[in-house]
């Protein structure tokens, strides 16, 4: 419940307030600063709405020559791999929350002061309350907030004009029977199939560490199974959904925006039990003086208040500032309203969860091996 | 009768003919019909025909048009592994994952053949080609000379009654050849079997075949037995094919008789045998073989017509005396003479007439 | 001169023209050849030396190599060198403070989080326990130790003392913990501060570990003499089960001992579905075993797609060989049109055709074929890595195919077929065995090709048709267990090796031509 505020700022997300700030500032100089960076993300959407709401703004002002990289998937590998190398060739890194945790552990990441180093809130709050509870550790600069949610088709006749608005709908075969698809890990999965197995939210941690919880949850996943298509990429589930391989399936927020609202398929999305998660830059060890400040000052650009509100218009994420929510707006290029559309409407956000990096960190190995030996039976 | 026939007409083509694309005809018109017992050679340059002609009496290639009987039966639809052909081929075709021995007994397998019967069989035929001791090698282990046997040993061992041979020996060595041709020949006789053997060297036909099919332009031009197509060549391509030939052109100036005069186109007149001209007027390109070229005069016959020559050239072969002359305005006429102790050597520069029995020289049609 | 040779054949070594040895002469011409043939093959050679030997060299050690405990906590891993397991966790002082020393050290050089990482792979928690500890390991109130030296004399707040010191023989005899944490001290000041040791004062865990020598009766000669016996002092073992109790619990300090060699099979051990329990290896729990199933799995589903192409490829293959050049060229085209698409696209294109609602599916629904209700599930299994790896990899069995059967002349099934040998016995007696070095090849390529591939299978294996290397990759790029991916590479490689030494004395590994 820490992110209470966080998300519920949202509902001053109102119209007229938009595009007041964009633009028209000016940015510090930057000493001794190399005029070239390498940027690591995600590609597609995610990589466009970060080039459009602060590279592109950021290379206009300065003229630094901006260079992407679409590895972030495999990004602590890699940052591992160019780090035993000796060659750091990545000057920034776009990473959601476990993995800056593991190169934050791997020392791997800069150490950021965020007070020192950050931008203040437009508000005047330092950075550390602006960010809040996206500060996960000391390395990573959260940009915004996503979850991983449910969508379903809207047009499945044999559901006889019921709509699922239960997380619990997805374990329900007689209501609405058909494929889901799942991703293939077990995060996300198993803290779902305990909530529907009538564990308190509260209690979820305690059960799953307890002797017997993980099993108990995939016991319950056992129960559509045989229903599931596992999927290992974020676009699958979208895709899956509009060929009508799937009824229902996880997949992260903003994917199921891209398909409900900008290519109009009879997608919907159910927000019940949302999981949240945050995305943002990490800065690699090993950067000589120079780049090391040109990426402090792109950093300091990049996630002010102005810049994390502008990425909204191009994605349905919510800004990992508090002080950036009253100037989330409507989508850049169709115009619509986006709160709806954003995990941090308080509408949104009746019951949800929060990733626990902490948990997952300890436990990752053994519950992925126990997954994937279930998922192979 | 039937019998007879069968045996007289053991392989026969009738009115054969072969196109691959539909357009041009490989074979035109093919008739050929040869006894049991037969050694024939179907000789010609490549492209004649001749391997289109063993390959359709082998069932690979069918025939457009035209019937192939084998003892008097149709076989135009009979499968090539019903046919009971036996075939060697060109680069042997020795299945080089068997050795010697599975090789000759692989035809044996095929038939069902007991396998004490074909180890009788499979040795009789290695001792017949004297490959006795090579049944455990593989082909690769082996000469060019011993595959050849191997492959003759393959092509016998379950006793066809006829034989295909395709080039066999076109990979061997001169000497080695020889004696393969030689080999070939008595077995064939000493088996009795039928072979049909093709080949484009003349000396090979000449010296193995009982007779000789020479192909050209997809017809045969002259089926003969060896003496009569070198004595007796029936057209100029025949004649020119066949042996060495010194050929002059010129026109008919009488005819009658069983002779014929020619005048040359230098203006000279000779004396000549009409094969293929008839009346006077025709052009006709004359054939005289180097070695019935008479130098001495008195050996002709009174009258005889006789041509000036100058010599150009001798060469000492050996067994023979090669005189390359200038006759009649050719400066390639070639004449042959024992080397006997009382022959003469033509020194070049030398003038001297040459003439020849009007029987030797032979009148044909004009290319 | 013949004759002259013999001779000497028989009496004595030939000689060449020049008076050597006839065999020096061709060695030395022989070895001036291989030289050369050498150079002219350097550039490849070293190319691949340093692409492809180095790295598996790489890939081998590290599934191997497990210096970072030894590293991290050098003192702990001694310290339990005694300890027998079977007791259950360690209650000595001794035990805890060497961990305390250690983890002070590691917090300082930021290590101790790495550590947690590997030990977490042994045991679910150490990732946190160390990160957390380590986070308050410096907040302990062990500068008691330090109060109470400074005030007993002030000379043990003088960095150029206990640089003197520690610099004497005799002190760091009596002295062993001291002189090891001050060395330790002193290191860290200077590579992490950037400071002289001589003008700093060292840390708490020095004062700690001074305070544990004298307490245990050693008398140092040089230094102020303080009598320890009535200090006040605190119990580092309690501050740690405070902190976590997963420090009175057996797993973590079985795993710190476990691991606390510079190399250790544990990597091998997990790729095989073991651990090292109490009482040495052991099978892991029937519901985390997944290795052994997926290296099986890899096995067969790659033996089916090798006999797959194999099926596909031969028939083509046997076309391609016998049609005129022309037509033979469109095929081949056709027949390598996969290496020219992209992977997404080639995806991309199986899902369309495969699943359920897809185009083969609908058109057998339509055909009458198969119910509405029952369409096939060909994609998200078994079927669908099948059939997308038999796409994949026909080429590399209709290639090999190819140029072994243009090889085969046609008269051989001429001559099989005057023999008097039906069609069927003339490919099969005949043919059929030429070709069998083309079928050796391309399986070889194939089946090596299968067993390494993971990203179709993960695209459209769903969770029965995915491989081994589909656990190596999440180990290479998610969980960054590499240790284990390096292990599981290794294992794949034995098992390619075997199976190839094996192919060799079956089928004979000359008897693989890739062409004429």
């Amino acid at each position: 419940m820490k992110l209470k505020h966080l998300m519920g700022a949202t509902v001053l997300a109102v119209g007229p307030l938009c595009g007041s700030m964009a633009f028209a500032q000016d940015i510090a100089e930057c000493e001794n600063c190399s005029d070239s960076m390498v940027l690591m993300s995600w590609g597609g959407a995610y990589q466009a709405s970060q080039t459009a709401a602060y590279a592109e703004p950021y290379a206009a002002l300065t003229g630094v020559n901006i260079t992407w990289d679409e590895g972030s998937n495999e990004a602590v590998a890699k940052l591992r791999a160019a780090s035993e190398a000796g060659n750091m060739t990545y000057d920034l890194i776009d990473v959601e929350g476990p993995d800056s945790q593991r190169a934050c552990d791997e020392g791997l990441a800069v150490e950021i002061d965020f007070d020192e180093q950050l931008a203040a809130g437009a508000d005047g709050s330092t950075p550390t309350a602006d960010f809040g509870p996206s500060i996960i550790n000391d390395c990573f600069v959260p940009q915004i907030v996503f979850s991983t949610t449910f969508g379903y088709r809207t047009d499945i006749a044999e559901w006889n004009g019921a709509v699922p608005d239960d997380l619990c709908d997805v374990f329900d075969l007689t209501t609405f029977p058909g494929m889901r698809s799942l991703e293939s890990r077990p995060k996300k999965n198993l803290e779902w199939a305990l909530l529907c197995d009538g564990v308190a939210q509260a209690d979820l941690y305690d059960v799953l560490s307890s002797e017997g919880g993980v099993d108990r949850a995939l016991a319950k996943l056992d129960t559509i199974k045989n229903d599931v298509i596992w999927w290992s990429a974020g676009a699958e589930t979208p895709q899956l959904l509009a060929d009508g391989e799937v009824v229902m399936g996880s997949t992260y927020n903003g994917r199921l925006f891209a398909a409900a609202a900008e290519q109009g398929q009879p997608i919907a999305t159910l927000w019940d039990w949302q999981v949240f998660d945050f995305d943002g830059w990490i800065v690699p060890e090993g950067l000589d003086e120079a780049r090391m400040n040109r990426v402090m000052h792109f950093l300091n650009f990049a996630t002010d208040t102005q810049r994390l509100a502008d990425q909204a218009k191009y994605i349905s994420y919510g800004p990992a500032r508090a002080s950036s929510q009253p100037l989330v707006s409507t989508h850049a290029t169709l115009g619509i309203e986006m709160a709806p559309f954003m995990p941090t409407n308080p509408a949104n956000q009746k019951n949800f969860l929060v990733n626990n990096i902490e948990w997952w960190a300890d436990n990752q190995d053994e519950v992925e091996a126990k997954f994937q030996a279930w998922l192979s039976q | 009768m039937g019998q007879t026939t069968a045996d007289a007409a053991y392989v026969a083509f009738e009115r054969v003919q072969k196109s691959y694309d539909g357009v041009s005809l490989v074979v035109k018109d093919l008739n050929l019909s040869m006894p049991k017992g037969e050694f024939l050679t179907m000789l010609g340059p490549s492209g004649s025909g001749k391997t289109t002609c063993l390959m359709m009496l082998a069932g690979f290639e069918t025939a457009t048009h035209g019937e192939i009987k084998l003892a008097g039966k149709n076989i135009n639809n009979i499968p090539p592994h019903k046919r009971g052909i036996g075939m060697v081929f060109q680069n042997y075709a020795l299945f080089p994952h068997m050795t010697v021995a599975e090789n000759l007994s692989f035809p044996l397998e095929v038939r069902k053949i007991g396998k004490s019967e074909r180890e009788d069989k499979v040795r009789h035929a290695l001792d017949m080609v004297q490959m006795g001791a090579f049944g455990g090698r593989r082909p690769s282990q082996l000469s060019g000379g011993q595959q050849q046997r191997v492959a003759l040993a393959r092509a016998l061992v379950f006793q066809p009654e006829l034989v295909l041979m395709d080039e066999p020996l076109g990979a061997l060595d001169k000497q080695l050849r020889e004696k393969m041709q030689f080999e070939i020949t008595h077995l064939a006789h000493d088996l009795g079997i039928t072979t049909v053997y093709v080949t484009h060297d003349q000396t090979e036909a000449l010296t193995m075949s009982d007779r000789v099919a020479v192909f050209n332009d997809g017809r045969i031009q002259q089926l003969a037995p060896p003496d009569q197509l070198y004595e007796a060549p029936e057209n100029s391509f025949v004649a020119q094919f066949i042996g060495e030939n010194n050929r002059l052109m010129g026109t008919v100036k009488e005819i009658g008789g069983g002779i014929c005069v020619v005048r040359l186109d230098s203006g000279d007149e000779i004396d000549a045998k009409p094969v293929n001209v008839s009346k006077v007027g025709e052009r006709t390109q004359v054939s005289i073989r180097p070695e019935r070229v008479e130098i001495n005069k008195t050996r002709l016959r009174d009258g005889a017509h006789t041509l000036k020559a100058e010599v150009l050239e001798f060469i000492f072969m050996g067994d023979i005396f090669r005189t390359r002359l200038r006759v009649a305005g050719s400066d390639d006429f070639v004449i042959k003479t024992r080397n006997a102790p009382d022959q003469v050597r033509l020194q070049p520069g030398t003038q001297i007439e040459i003439g020849w029995l009007p029987g030797d020289c032979r009148a044909l049609d004009a290319p | 001169m013949a004759g002259a040779r013999n001779i000497q054949a028989e009496t004595g070594p030939m000689l060449a023209a020049d008076g050597r040895p006839l065999k020096d002469s061709l060695n030395r011409a022989l070895r001036r050849q291989k030289l050369r043939a050498l150079l002219l093959i350097s550039p490849l050679l070293l190319f691949i030396m340093l692409t492809f030997v180095a790295p598996i060299a790489d890939m081998l050690f590290r599934s191997v190599e497990n210096q970072i405990v030894q590293e991290t906590i050098p003192r702990t891993v001694k310290a339990l060198e005694g300890w027998d397991p079977s007791t259950g966790a360690p209650h000595d002082e001794a035990t805890f403070a060497a961990l305390y020393t250690d983890l002070v050290i590691a917090e300082e050089y930021k290590a101790h989080t790495r550590l947690g990482t590997r030990l977490n792979y042994e045991f679910g928690g150490a990732s946190s326990l160390f990160r957390g500890t380590g986070r308050e390991v410096g907040k302990w109130p062990t500068e008691v130790y330090t109060e109470q030296f400074v005030a007993s004399d002030p000379a043990y707040r003088d960095g150029a003392a206990w640089a003197l010191w520690m610099a004497d023989p005799s002190v760091r005899a009596v002295l062993p913990l001291t002189a090891d944490a001050y060395d330790a001290w002193a290191l860290m000041t200077v590579v992490e501060k950037d400071d002289v040791p001589a003008e700093e004062q060292p840390l708490d865990f020095v004062y700690t570990a001074l305070y544990r020598d004298l307490a245990a009766g050693a008398l140092p000669q040089l230094m102020p003499a303080v009598d320890v016996d009535n200090w006040d002092s605190v119990a580092i073992r309690d501050l740690f089960l405070e902190e976590d109790a997963a420090w009175g619990e057996l797993p973590v300090w079985q795993a710190m001992k476990s691991y606390g060699g510079n190399y250790t099979a544990g990597y091998f051990l997990n790729a095989v579905d073991m651990q090292i329990g109490a009482n040495g290896p052991e099978m892991r729990a029937e519901d985390e075993r997944v290795y052994v199933t997926l290296f099986i799995r890899t096995m067969i589903l790659s033996i089916t797609i090798t006999a797959t192409c194999i099926l596909l490829g031969y028939p083509v293959a046997w076309l391609m060989a016998n049609l005129p050049a022309r037509s033979a060229n469109l095929l081949m085209i056709l027949v390598l049109l996969p290496f020219w698409t992209s992977l997404l696209v080639r995806t991309s294109a199986w899902k369309v055709l495969l699943q359920q609602q897809g185009v083969i599916n609908d058109t057998l629904v339509w055909l009458g074929l198969v119910d509405d209700a029952n369409r096939l599930v060909l994609i998200n299994n078994e079927a669908g890595t099948i059939i997308a790896m038999t796409h994949i990899l026909l080429p590399f069995m209709i290639l090999p195919l190819y140029s072994v059967m243009k090889t085969i002349p046609p008269s051989y099934l001429r001559a099989a077929k005057s023999l008097g040998a039906t069609n069927w016995t003339a490919f099969w007696r005949v043919y059929f065995p030429q070709s069998v070095p083309g079928i050796g090849a391309g399986s070889i390529l194939v089946f090596i090709l299968a067993i390494g591939y993971y990203i179709t299978p993960e695209l459209v294996g769903g969770n029965k048709g995915v491989f081994i290397s589909n656990r190596i990759a999440y180990h290479i790029g998610t969980s960054l267990n590499w240790g284990l991916a390096a292990a599981l590479g290794t294992i794949l490689l034995v098992i390619v090796l075997v199976l190839y030494w094996v192919y060799d004395r079956v089928v004979g590994i000359d008897n693989v031509k890739l062409g004429g």
